[in-house]
């Protein structure tokens, strides 16, 4: 294996509200290798968004804090940093789109403008060149007649062709990484397929590594090569695709497979729910922060927090399941560590 | 088995000024059979939100005929109207934080219906409103909250609470689940199976996600650019669809299992979804199709039978 173009090791981050101190993230470690895509997937509340914006700097601070952790860009620690190597982290190295493209778009700048100002910032192209290179990026992107699109404002754009613009502004300036923060889920899904094909034609062409987020397990299996499952501001499991969806070790990521519909139609219709909800993230529980939903939950889960068990090759699971002292064995559910 | 709601050549447009209107719902007829659930899909902007309020008299018709029980609804609904009808006729709303009004309690927005129709006094109101919070799966004491206090998941079991307490036949539920996260979804889809069967409800589900409504459904209509494109048996629709947007629809759906979605070939649509102010002439998916033909693009498919198939379809390809 390569080494690691970015890692981000035990990231905690927390918000002060009226309402208490809430740890949004609380012990974070990751690592994405040049040129593959990483999904990070869990639900709303899970600490994924606020984990890559504290990579990106961009936790308003005060009420965000950064308690711990780093992130190790090619061996340069970005966090708190604006820039490394004399190049700007935001927007050079790494790029990023957004949920909703309408509102992460300036309404009274033209498209073109807003795709060249990053060029202008950060590679110091005159603003001719920015344009010309805008027009080009949105060819790239497949936006009919761009020389004459480049020229139009957000509002006469669609929802699709305006998350296009934003990968074509978040890729002007050739980040080595890329993090779409969930970039079809406000989308229909004819258009959230051209968009994911569009995204791995991209870095199939730059190179650049993808960490996509999203709830929708179907768009996981669809780009990922590694997957990290998040709970209430942790990783529970993670590994390479194959391994997250096949040989599923986590209760959770065992659950939320079974509350999506599949498309086998030999599989009977019933959906299994996750039932109750997800922790208050005000006081996390002691123990597992998942035991209070998980079906296979023990003594021991409620009252010490699980540790991470590598069950394989770059496969890991926060779960005492996989102890190898555990007295459970789950139907479904990949015990990798465990030799009995 | 009996239809419960007819629809006859509904049409539904709103005038945009400049004499140009938008065609949300151009002449569509289908029947919904008592206890049936009919799931409707189609991409944002297909009309399907439309063709749901304008059968329960949210939107006034622009022209067709929609029967309940055979009896002919009218174009416009007046109060009286409203209050004979959405006794028997209900609607659960997509999103879970603007349909609930947040200066009200929890136990005052369930048990409003039952006051608005003096079907009983508000202590008997009350207490049926705490047994339908306990049936949707909340406390009987969250009655004296309100919306912010609960979670999305949490507020769309409010809204079906709402919706149902008034022990409707007819139910619309305008993406129910969209809002929701995907262990939350299946927990308010199951409820609704739940409900449906112990209530005897017909349902109308709309959704853009197709797996979803093919687990609920008994049949499914796609809908495209106001028109309807195929309905069938909900599998049929699913796993052999006739109608090529009904095939796009179904091959952009991704799969949460990795070695499908290697195997899947990438999408062949092209375009996007036309403007519905400027319809264009023939078949409306004509300009996307990969298999378009002449004659698309000069006559208006007809919903039809197709030998070999249960379902119907607008396609001159059959």
């Amino acid at each position: 294996m390569s080494a690691a173009l970015l890692e981000v090791s035990n990231l905690h981050v927390e918000f002060d509200t009226y309402g208490g101190t809430v740890q949004a993230v609380r012990g974070v470690s990751f690592s994405l290798e040049a040129g593959r895509t990483l999904a990070i997937v869990g639900e709303s509340g899970c600490g994924k968004s606020v984990t890559v914006q504290a990579m990106m700097g961009l936790i308003p601070m005060p009420p965000g804090r950064v308690m711990q952790g780093s992130a190790l860009l090619r061996g340069h620690e970005i966090l708190g940093q604006k820039v490394i190597n004399g190049k700007e982290i935001r927007g050079a190295e790494i790029g990023m789109i957004f949920q909703d493209p309408m509102s992460s778009l300036n309404p009274t700048m033209t498209i073109g403008d807003q795709i060249a100002e990053p060029l202008v910032v950060h590679k110091g192209y005159s603003n001719k060149k920015a344009w010309a290179r805008a027009v080009e990026l949105l060819e790239l992107v497949r936006i009919p007649e761009a020389e004459k699109r480049a020229k139009q404002y957000p509002f006469e754009f669609s929802g699709g062709m305006l998350q296009r613009a934003m990968i074509a502004m978040a890729i002007s300036c050739q980040p080595t990484v890329l993090i779409a923060d969930e970039p079809t889920t406000a989308l229909d899904v004819t258009i959230q397929a051209q968009i994911l094909d569009l995204l791995k034609d991209v870095q199939k062409e730059t190179g650049m590594a993808l960490i996509l987020i999203t709830h929708d397990l179907g768009v996981v299996a669809r780009m990922a090569d590694d997957v990290a499952v998040m709970y209430a501001g942790q990783i529970v499991e993670s590994g390479s695709v194959d391994d997250v969806f096949y040989r599923s070790a986590h209760p959770y990521t065992q659950g939320l497979k079974r509350a999506m519909p599949s498309n086998d139609p030999s599989i009977a219709r019933n959906l299994q729910a996750i039932e109750g909800s997800p922790p208050d993230l005000f006081a996390p529980p002691a123990g597992c922060a998942y035991a209070a939903r998980c079906p296979h939950s023990m003594q021991a889960c409620e009252r010490y927090a699980p540790q991470v068990f590598e069950l394989a090759n770059a496969h890991n699971a926060r779960c005492w399941l996989q102890h190898e002292q555990s007295p459970h064995r789950v139907e479904g559910l990949y015990l990798g560590g465990r030799h009995d | 088995m009996t239809d419960l709601v007819r629809v006859d050549s509904l049409y539904k447009y709103f005038d945009i000024g400049g004499g140009q209107n938008v065609h949300a719902v151009d002449n569509i007829s289908f029947n919904i059979a008592e206890r049936e659930i009919v799931g409707l899909v189609g991409e944002s902007g297909s009309g399907k939100s439309t063709l749901g309020k304008t059968l329960l008299g949210l939107h006034d018709k622009t022209d067709g005929a929609v029967y309940y029980r055979d009896e002919l609804l009218p174009m416009r609904y007046n109060t009286a109207d409203y209050r004979r009808y959405s006794r028997k006729m209900q609607m659960i709303f997509q999103d879970p934080y603007s349909s609930l009004n947040p200066r009200m309690t929890v136990g005052e927005i369930i048990s409003e219906g039952l006051l608005l129709h003096r079907m009983m006094n508000a202590a008997q109101a009350r207490d049926k409103a705490a047994s339908w919070l306990e049936r949707v799966g909340l406390h009987a004491d969250h009655m004296s909250r309100y919306p912010h206090e609960f979670s999305g998941g949490q507020r769309q079991r409010i809204g079906i609470a709402r919706a149902l307490i008034l022990e409707p036949e007819f139910v619309v539920c305008d993406e129910p689940i969209s809002a929701l996260d995907v262990s939350v979804q299946a927990q308010v889809v199951n409820l609704l199976s739940e409900l449906k069967e112990s209530m005897g409800l017909t349902l109308l589900f709309i959704a853009h996600d197709l797996s979803m409504v093919r687990y609920i459904s008994d049949r499914m209509a796609v809908m495209y650019l106001g028109a309807l494109m195929e309905l069938g048996p909900v599998d049929d629709v699913y796993f052999k669809p006739l109608h090529p947007y009904t095939q796009v629809l179904v091959g952009s759906n991704p799969e949460p299992d990795p070695d499908s979605e290697r195997a899947r070939k990438s999408t062949e649509i092209i375009g996007e979804i036309p403007s519905p102010v400027n319809v264009p002439q023939g078949c409306r998916f004509a300009g996307r199709c990969p298999k378009a033909m002449d004659v698309c693009r000069a006559q208006t498919p007809q919903l039809k039978a197709v030998g070999g198939s249960q379902s119907l379809v607008a396609c001159h390809l059959y």
